[in-house]
C-alpha cells in the first residue's frame, strides 16, 4: 500500500512539472500579455517598463526556470493584473467554486439515483421512458442556454429567485461560506441546478444500465430464490453493486465541476474560480492561469487516488497492490 | 377611450409586477452592474478605465472631465501658465480626506512622486505626470508644477491621476488598497467593501466638498455577461447597467420597465492599413491569388477607394442599432480640436470602381480583412459588412475575425494588411489620437505607439509637434485640425464610426451620461417627479 502511493506520487509530480511546461509555451503562444494590460495611452517607454516590471523581458526559459525556482517554495507568483499572489486569489474563490460544485453533485445524486432505480426496476413502464427521454434532454442542452432560460423564467419573470451573484457569506475556518445563509442558498440554486442537469443524466443512465444488468446476475436470482423482500434485494444486493461505476463516474466528474464551470459562472456572475480563470486567459495573466492549473491537476489526482480507495472498500475484490 | 383604459391597465399590472420582484430598492441604495472588470483599487497601479471610474468614486483629481469630457475645476480650484514651463494651481480649500486628513498641497508633490514608483505595475498611471519635472509647493494651498518642455495638455492628463494623502498612503501597497485598509480619498464616496471580480461597496461621503450624491449606499456589481447582466436588470436584483448590449436593445426600447440613457462617445472605430511593405502586403495578392510585388494601399486612390466603397449609414443602423455615428475623422465635431464640417466620407461604389481602375486594378484584388470579435460593439459584425463592400468593388475580401488576445499581437508585429481597431481619447482632444495612431512611430518622442500600419507624413508630425508646444488655445486648436485634416485627405486610417454609449435603468432613475464611457454612481438620481395623469 505504501509503496502504491509513492509511486502514485512520483507519477503526480511528473505530470505536474509537464502540465506547467505546456501552460508556460501556450500562454508565451497566444500573445503578448503587455499588449492587453497596458492602457492605449502608454507611449514605447512606458511599455518597455511594464515589460521589465511584469518579468517578460527575459528569455522564456529563464522565465521558467525563475518560475520553477519559486514554485518548489511554494510561491506560484503574482497575478499581473490583481499584484496579489496568483495562489491566493485562488484559494479565495475556492469556497465559492466549492459550494456550487458541491451543491449541483448534491442535486445529481438526489434526483438522479432514484429516478435510475425506477427506469432500471421498471424498465418498460410509461415513467421509466419519461425519465430516460428527459435525461437526453439533459445531455444535449447547451448549459449555457438552459442558465438564460432559468434566469428569464425564474429570475425574470417570476421572480422567485435572485438571476446572479454570490448571496450573502459566513465565515468558517477562515473561509467565506454563503450556503449558510437561507440568502446565500436562494442564490446557489439556479447555479448549482444547472450545473447539476448533466450530471443528473448521467447518473440516471449509468444506475438504470447498472440495474438492468445486475437484476439478471445469479446471486440475483439466489437472493429471489431464498425468498429475500425485493427491498432487501433491490437496496443491498443490487444497489450496492451499481455503485462502483456511479462512485467512479461521480468523482470524475465533480473533479470536473469544481475546474470547468465556467460557463455557468460566467452567466450567473458567480464569483468563483472558473470565472477567475476565464477572466484571466481573457488578459493573459499567465501566472493566475498557471497557478490554477497545477491546482486543478493536483485536484485531479487526489480525486483519483480517493476513488481508488473507495473502490477497495466498496468491492474487497479490488485490491491496492504494486503488481 | 377603449386604447387608453387598456394602455392604464397595462402599465399599472406591470409596475405592479415591478414591484413584486424588486422588493429591495429602497430610495437610498443603489445596485449597479458594469460589465468591465475592476482591477485594483490603488488608483495608481493599473491605467484602465473602469479603475478610473472607481477611482472617481473614491478619489478626486486636480482638474476633473465634466460629461462632454471637457476640463473642469477638481481639486484645485483654478491654474494659470505663470511661464510656458511653469503652470500654478490654487487647491481647493477646506477639503477632507475620509480619515479627517486635511488635504494640502504636501499631498500633491506627494501624489506625484508616488505616481511612478508603484511596483510591479502592468501600466502605470506615470504617462500621465511624466511631463512633470517638479513639484514647487508655494503655500499650503498653491503648487506649483514645473514641466520640462511647454505641455499643453498637462490639465487633461492630471484629470486622470488620483490624489492621496500623504501620510496616510506614505509606503502603502496596491493590496492595502484593495483590502480596503487605506481606501481613503476626498471622493463623494467611502470604501466599505470590497471583493475582488464581484462588487465593491460604497456609502455617501457625507463631508464631501462637492454635490453631495443622492446614494447613501451603493453596491458596484461586475457582470461582465451580457445577457446576465441585462436579466439581472429586468428582474430587478440591479437599478442599473451599462454597455447594454445592442442585441437586447430593441425589446428594451420597447419596454417601460426600463429606461435607457446614450451619449455620443470619444470613442473611433477605425480600419488601420499597412503603410508598410513597399514589395507587398503580407495579406494582398492580385485577382488570381499571386503576389502583387507591391503594396496597393501605398497608392492614395485605392485608400480612398476602399474608405468610400463602405457603407458607414447602413452599419450604423443595420450593424449598430442606431447606436454609432458615421464619421470622417478621429473626435466627434464639438471636440476639442475636431473639424466641425468634416463629415463621414459619401459611399459611393462606382466612384471607388473608377478609382481602382485608375491607380491600375481593374480587376480589383484580393484583401484579408482582420478584425476582433470580443473587443468593440459588434466587431467582428462590423468586419463582415466591410468585407462584403469591398467585394462589390472588386476587392475580394476574406474575414478573419479573432480574440483581441491574439489579434492584437499579430497587429503589432505588422502582419495585417487592413485591420479594425479603435480608440478612446482619454483626453477628450485631437493632440492624443493624432500622437497615438498617426504620428510616425518614433520611441523618443512617445509617437504613434498605436499607429500599428506604420503611417508616416512629415507634415503631419510638424503639425503635431507644434501643437504639442502651442500653449494659446485657439492656435492649438487651429494647428490640431490642420494636422487632422493632412492625415484624413491622405486616408491614413479610415474612421468607420464613433460609438455611442448605452446605459439602463430603472424608469425610476435619470442618468446624466458620460462621453468618456465612465460608469460612476455619482452620475445617478432619481427621476424627476412624474405628472400625476400620463
Amino acid at each position: 500500500m505504501a509503496v502504491y502511493l509513492l509511486r502514485r506520487l512520483l507519477q503526480s509530480a511528473l505530470v505536474m512539472l509537464a502540465m506547467s511546461v505546456i501552460v508556460f509555451i501556450g500562454v508565451y503562444a497566444i500573445g503578448d500579455p503587455v499588449e492587453i494590460l497596458i492602457s492605449p495611452d502608454a507611449d514605447q517607454m512606458e511599455r518597455e517598463r511594464a515589460i521589465k516590471a511584469l518579468g517578460l523581458d527575459l528569455p522564456l526559459w529563464q522565465q521558467y526556470l525563475s518560475f520553477l525556482a519559486n514554485a518548489l517554495r511554494g510561491d506560484l507568483g503574482r497575478s499581473f493584473v490583481f499584484n496579489e499572489p496568483a495562489l491566493q486569489l485562488i484559494l479565495q474563490r475556492m469556497p465559492a467554486t466549492l459550494e456550487l460544485a458541491f451543491g449541483a453533485m448534491f442535486i445529481a445524486l438526489l434526483i438522479g439515483l432514484p429516478l435510475g432505480l425506477y427506469a432500471g426496476l421498471k424498465p418498460h413502464s410509461a415513467g421509466a421512458k419519461v425519465v430516460m427521454a428527459g435525461s437526453i434532454l439533459g445531455f444535449s442542452l447547451p448549459t449555457f442556454w438552459v442558465g438564460l432560460m432559468l434566469i428569464m423564467v425564474f429570475a425574470v419573470q417570476l421572480g422567485w429567485l435572485p438571476s446572479t451573484g454570490r448571496g450573502p457569506t459566513v465565515e468558517v475556518l477562515g473561509l467565506r461560506w454563503s450556503f449558510l445563509t437561507w440568502d446565500g442558498l436562494r442564490h446557489l440554486a439556479m447555479p448549482a441546478l444547472n450545473l447539476a442537469l448533466f450530471k443528473i443524466s448521467l447518473v440516471i443512465r449509468l444506475t438504470r444500465a447498472g440495474v438492468r444488468e445486475t437484476m439478471l446476475m445469479d446471486y440475483v436470482k439466489f437472493a429471489r430464490a431464498k425468498g429475500l423482500s425485493p427491498a432487501r434485494v433491490t437496496y443491498v444486493h443490487v444497489f450496492k453493486n451499481i455503485l462502483i461505476p456511479v462512485v467512479t463516474v461521480v468523482g470524475l466528474e465533480l473533479g470536473s465541476t469544481i475546474a470547468f464551470s465556467v460557463v455557468t459562472e460566467s452567466v450567473f456572475a458567480w464569483p468563483g474560480m472558473g470565472k477567475l480563470i476565464i477572466d484571466s486567459i481573457n488578459v493573459l495573466d499567465r501566472p493566475v492561469i498557471v497557478a490554477y492549473l497545477m491546482i486543478i491537476v493536483l485536484m485531479f489526482i487526489t480525486i483519483n487516488l480517493l476513488v481508488d480507495l473507495a473502490y477497495s472498500a466498496l468491492d474487497p475484490r479490488v485490491r491496492l497492490e504494486n503488481k | 377611450m377603449m386604447i387608453s383604459m387598456r394602455a392604464a391597465a397595462m402599465a399599472a399590472v406591470s409596475a405592479f409586477g415591478l414591484s413584486l420582484a424588486a422588493p429591495v430598492a429602497s430610495a437610498q441604495n443603489l445596485t449597479m452592474a458594469v460589465g468591465a472588470q475592476v482591477t485594483s483599487l490603488d488608483p495608481h497601479y493599473h491605467a484602465l478605465s473602469p479603475n478610473l471610474a472607481v477611482a472617481t468614486m473614491l478619489f478626486d483629481t486636480l482638474t476633473a472631465f465634466d460629461a462632454e469630457a471637457r476640463v473642469e475645476p477638481g481639486l484645485a480650484e483654478s491654474w494659470r501658465v505663470v511661464e510656458p514651463t511653469v503652470w500654478e494651481f490654487k487647491l481647493r480649500p477646506g477639503v477632507k480626506f475620509h480619515n479627517g486628513n486635511a488635504f494640502t498641497a504636501e499631498d500633491v508633490a506627494f501624489t506625484i512622486a508616488r505616481v511612478p514608483t508603484v511596483p510591479n505595475s502592468p501600466s502605470s498611471y506615470a504617462i500621465y505626470t511624466r511631463a512633470i519635472e517638479r513639484v514647487e509647493i508655494v503655500d499650503p494651498l498653491t503648487v506649483r508644477l514645473h514641466t520640462r518642455t511647454p505641455y499643453p495638455v498637462l490639465p487633461n492628463d492630471l484629470g486622470q491621476v488620483a490624489i492621496l494623502d500623504k501620510e496616510t498612503h506614505e509606503g502603502a501597497s496596491t493590496e492595502d488598497f484593495n483590502s480596503g485598509k487605506v481606501a481613503v480619498g476626498t471622493g463623494p464616496f467611502r470604501y466599505v467593501n470590497f471583493r475582488s471580480g464581484d462588487r465593491l461597496e460604497l456609502e455617501r461621503n457625507d463631508a464631501y466638498w462637492g454635490d453631495k450624491p443622492h446614494w447613501a449606499k451603493v453596491s458596484y456589481r461586475i457582470l461582465p455577461n451580457d445577457a446576465s447582466r441585462t436579466a439581472a436588470l429586468l428582474a430587478g436584483d440591479v437599478d442599473f447597467i451599462d454597455q447594454v448590449p445592442t442585441s437586447d436593445l430593441a425589446s428594451l426600447r420597447r419596454s417601460d420597465k426600463v429606461h435607457l440613457a446614450e451619449k455620443d462617445g470619444l470613442r473611433i472605430i477605425f480600419l488601420a492599413l499597412d503603410h508598410q511593405h513597399p514589395e507587398g502586403s503580407p495579406q494582398i495578392a492580385d485577382a488570381e491569388g499571386k503576389p502583387l510585388g507591391k503594396n496597393p494601399l501605398h497608392d492614395l486612390r485605392v485608400r480612398r477607394a476602399l474608405s468610400i466603397a463602405i457603407d458607414r449609414p447602413a452599419i450604423a443602423s443595420r450593424v449598430m442599432e442606431g447606436t454609432s455615428m458615421p464619421s470622417g475623422q478621429f473626435l466627434p465635431p464639438t471636440a476639442f480640436g475636431a473639424i466641425p464640417d468634416l463629415a463621414a466620407p459619401k459611399t459611393d461604389p462606382d466612384a471607388a470602381k473608377k478609382l481602382l481602375a485608375e491607380a491600375g486594378y481593374p480587376n480589383g484584388f484580393r484583401i484579408t480583412l482582420s478584425g476582433p470579435n470580443d473587443r468593440y460593439m459588434n466587431d467582428a459584425r462590423i468586419v463582415q459588412a466591410i468585407g462584403q463592400m469591398w467585394t462589390r468593388i472588386g476587392v475580394r475580401t476574406q474575414v478573419d475575425a479573432q480574440p483581441w488576445t491574439t489579434f492584437i499581437g499579430r497587429a503589432g508585429r505588422q502582419e495585417l494588411s487592413a485591420f479594425l481597431v479603435g480608440w478612446g481619447s482619454s483626453s477628450g482632444e485631437a493632440s492624443n489620437p493624432l500622437r497615438s495612431l498617426v504620428a510616425g512611430f518614433d520611441r523618443d518622442k512617445g509617437f504613434g505607439t498605436s499607429n500599428r500600419g506604420r503611417y508616416s507624413n512629415p507634415e503631419v508630425d510638424a503639425k503635431l509637434e507644434a501643437a504639442l508646444r502651442e500653449l494659446d488655445d485657439t492656435k492649438r486648436e487651429a494647428l490640431l485640425r490642420d494636422a487632422t485634416r493632412l492625415a484624413m485627405e491622405d486616408v491614413a486610417i479610415i474612421p468607420i464610426h464613433i460609438q455611442k454609449n448605452l446605459w439602463a435603468m430603472r424608469p425610476t432613475l435619470r442618468h446624466d451620461s458620460r462621453a468618456d464611457e465612465l460608469t460612476r454612481a455619482q452620475d445617478v438620481r432619481p427621476a424627476p417627479a412624474q405628472p400625476a395623469a400620463r
